[in-house]
């Protein structure tokens, strides 16, 4: 069969992306656009790994982005810029360039070991534990940072808009969105892995059947623990990148249970267990958000609305459990067919 | 001696559902477990998998005795090692097949714990060979299947873990009676081919047609044990369980 087009497409958009931000035709107000959809996906897409493909549900994603968020952008301001509390920039600015990714990794692993913290006792227990949990995180998150005066307690933490300024000055990019590009992509193509892979599989059977999964010798406690890491991780990478927007700044009450709310609207939009579902959704969700923004709060009615609609008459959301190459099987000239995962029973 | 349950006892919350219960299996035995509702027959099995006290909301717990199989406890492991180390498949009450899976899907998740792939290909062609009808279907989603498919599913899923040893909770429930005989036939072709098999029934006629050795279970007491032809030519036994 042909090879798929997938990596050329994935490759022209960011030349289209990045090269037309590089060459102002897109303006600040479209970069910004798709910096939150980069942003969204990555959320989206890890969010899903939870509560679509595994069928637990937490609710404090916000807060493992909060924790990534403040990790990776105290890491580089300490590192790269002139502050107040860190004091002038630890290393030249022309390190930040190369270093500013080994942050994000830093942010993902902070925020994935906080998952951990939570997954042990958590997933001891069986239901709706977890969500219950999950929410409380998401509260303690908040509130321990509220309390942390270094970091600017509640009124939030600055200084990465001079680390962004910083790497500019070295060389002219846009690098904030070159890598929630990159970021983006990493985290599809992990997810797809994770849920393909055989782990993937066992993931599946914990959301069919747990008590059945075991007696299919599943390490359900294993998986649930790697699960939940790897989708804490990829929220605290959203986060990282989320800290150095243009706005320069993040406090405590940006990432609230209302941010992990809107991530969850995400991803039953989108579908639960399905990728393609989840970019399409958390695309979608943020064009909403602008098309939206004249109404001004009155669009916290319209977006709700909109999502009891769709669950009154598509509960499944726009892709629930299939992926677009699934319902138009064209697309299988990009995508490439799904390998069947168990192609040795074909013969 | 292939599994040996001693002195077992077990509580849901402050209720004693197992009173310290012992049985045997030796290999390449059909052993059954006979006994009305509530004797305590599927926590038996499900305590052996280790599901106890892992179902939660019932508040099981395994407070005495020892399962022994193999000359090693299986209280000390883990629920996925009792299938994936030491060979214990579960044909649990109800099927609990994965109603959202493939029926190819639902028998190579039992092989998830598995590296021998070239055996795999071996038992998935003896599952078909088994169950002509789950090869037809193979790529239906589990819950479109209808009772007794799902019965073979869940047959063919507890042979795909290649366990040495098959526990089976009441593979007639629901299930026309001509769709019983042939899952016991099965049952006995797949003794002969060496799996030991542990059956709990509550049609005590048929599982004593098919069993060697047979345990009668009453609230959480064995009260009587003995070959199959002795159990049911036991007046007692003939009156509560056979129907006269």
């Amino acid at each position: 069969m042909r090879k798929p087009y997938l990596p050329l497409v994935v490759l022209l958009l960011f030349v289209v992306i990045i090269g037309g931000s590089w060459l102002r035709i897109f303006n600040e107000y479209w970069q910004l656009v798709f910096l939150f959809m980069g942003i969204n996906i990555i959320l989206t897409v890890s969010l899903n790994l939870i509560n679509g493909y595994m069928g637990e549900f937490s609710c404090g994603h916000a807060g493992f982005m909060a924790v990534g968020a403040y990790v990776t952008s105290i890491l580089t301001v300490w590192l790269f810029a002139e502050d107040k509390v860190f004091g002038p920039p630890v290393l030249p600015a022309a390190w930040a360039i190369p270093l500013f990714p080994v942050a994000l990794i830093i942010g993902a692993v902070a925020a994935s070991l906080a998952g951990l913290l939570i997954a042990i006792p958590s997933f001891r227990t069986r239901g709706d534990y977890l969500a219950i949990i999950t929410l409380a995180v998401n509260y303690i998150v908040k509130s321990a940072i509220e309390n942390m005066e270094f970091i600017g307690g509640p009124r939030g933490f600055v200084g990465m808009k001079r680390v962004m300024n910083n790497m500019a000055d070295v060389f002219n990019a846009p690098w904030l969105l070159i890598w929630t590009f990159i970021g983006m992509i990493i985290t599809i193509l992990i997810v797809h892995r994770f849920v393909s892979s055989t782990l993937g599989k066992g993931v599946e059977a914990i959301r069919e059947d747990e008590i059945a999964a075991e007696l299919m010798s599943v390490n359900t406690r294993r998986i649930k623990v790697i699960a939940f890491m790897l989708s804490c991780g990829l929220a605290g990478l959203a986060g990282g990148l989320f800290a150095h927007w243009p706005g320069g700044y993040i406090n405590p009450g940006t990432f609230t249970i209302l941010k992990s709310t809107e991530v969850m609207v995400m991803v039953y939009l989108g579908g639960m267990g399905s990728i393609s579902g989840s970019i399409i959704s958390a695309i979608g969700f943020t064009l909403l958000l602008e098309v939206l923004r004249p109404l001004g709060v009155f669009k916290w009615v319209v977006i709700p609305l909109l999502l009891v609609v769709m669950m009154l008459f598509r509960p499944t959301g726009i892709l629930g459990n299939k992926e677009l190459s699934d319902v138009f099987p064209r697309l299988r000239a990009i995508f490439g067919s799904e390998e069947e995962s168990y192609a040795l029973a074909s013969d | 001696m292939l599994l040996e349950v001693k002195d077992l006892r077990v509580n849901y919350g402050n209720i004693e559902a197992l009173h310290g219960i012992s049985f045997s299996v030796d290999e390449g035995e059909i052993v059954t477990l006979i006994g009305a509702n509530g004797a305590g027959k599927s926590t038996t099995l499900m305590t052996i998998s280790r599901q106890i006290p892992h179902v939660a909301e019932l508040g099981g717990k395994v407070i005495g005795g020892s399962i022994i199989y193999q000359g090693e406890d299986l209280l000390q492991y883990e629920p996925h090692q009792v299938v994936s180390k030491f060979g214990i498949s579960q044909v649990p009450e109800g099927r609990r097949i994965f109603g959202n899976l493939s029926v190819l899907e639902n028998l190579m998740l039992a092989t998830y714990a598995r590296k021998d792939k070239a055996q795999v290909r071996k038992d998935l062609k003896r599952v078909f060979e088994i169950f002509p009808r789950l090869e037809e279907r193979k790529h239906q989603r589990g819950e479109t299947l209808s009772g007794g498919e799902q019965q073979m599913l869940a047959v063919g899923r507890a042979l795909m873990t290649r366990g040495r040893l098959m526990l089976l909770d009441e593979p007639s429930m629901g299930l026309a009676p001509v769709l019983v005989r042939d899952i016991f036939e099965t049952l006995k072709e797949i003794n002969a081919q060496g799996t030991t098999i542990l059956l709990v029934e509550q049609n005590a006629n048929m599982a004593l047609k098919l069993a060697h050795r047979g345990y009668v279970l009453e609230t959480g007491n064995i009260v009587l044990e003995g070959t199959a032809a002795e159990l049911a030519a036991n007046p007692e036994v003939k009156k509560a369980y056979l129907g006269g």
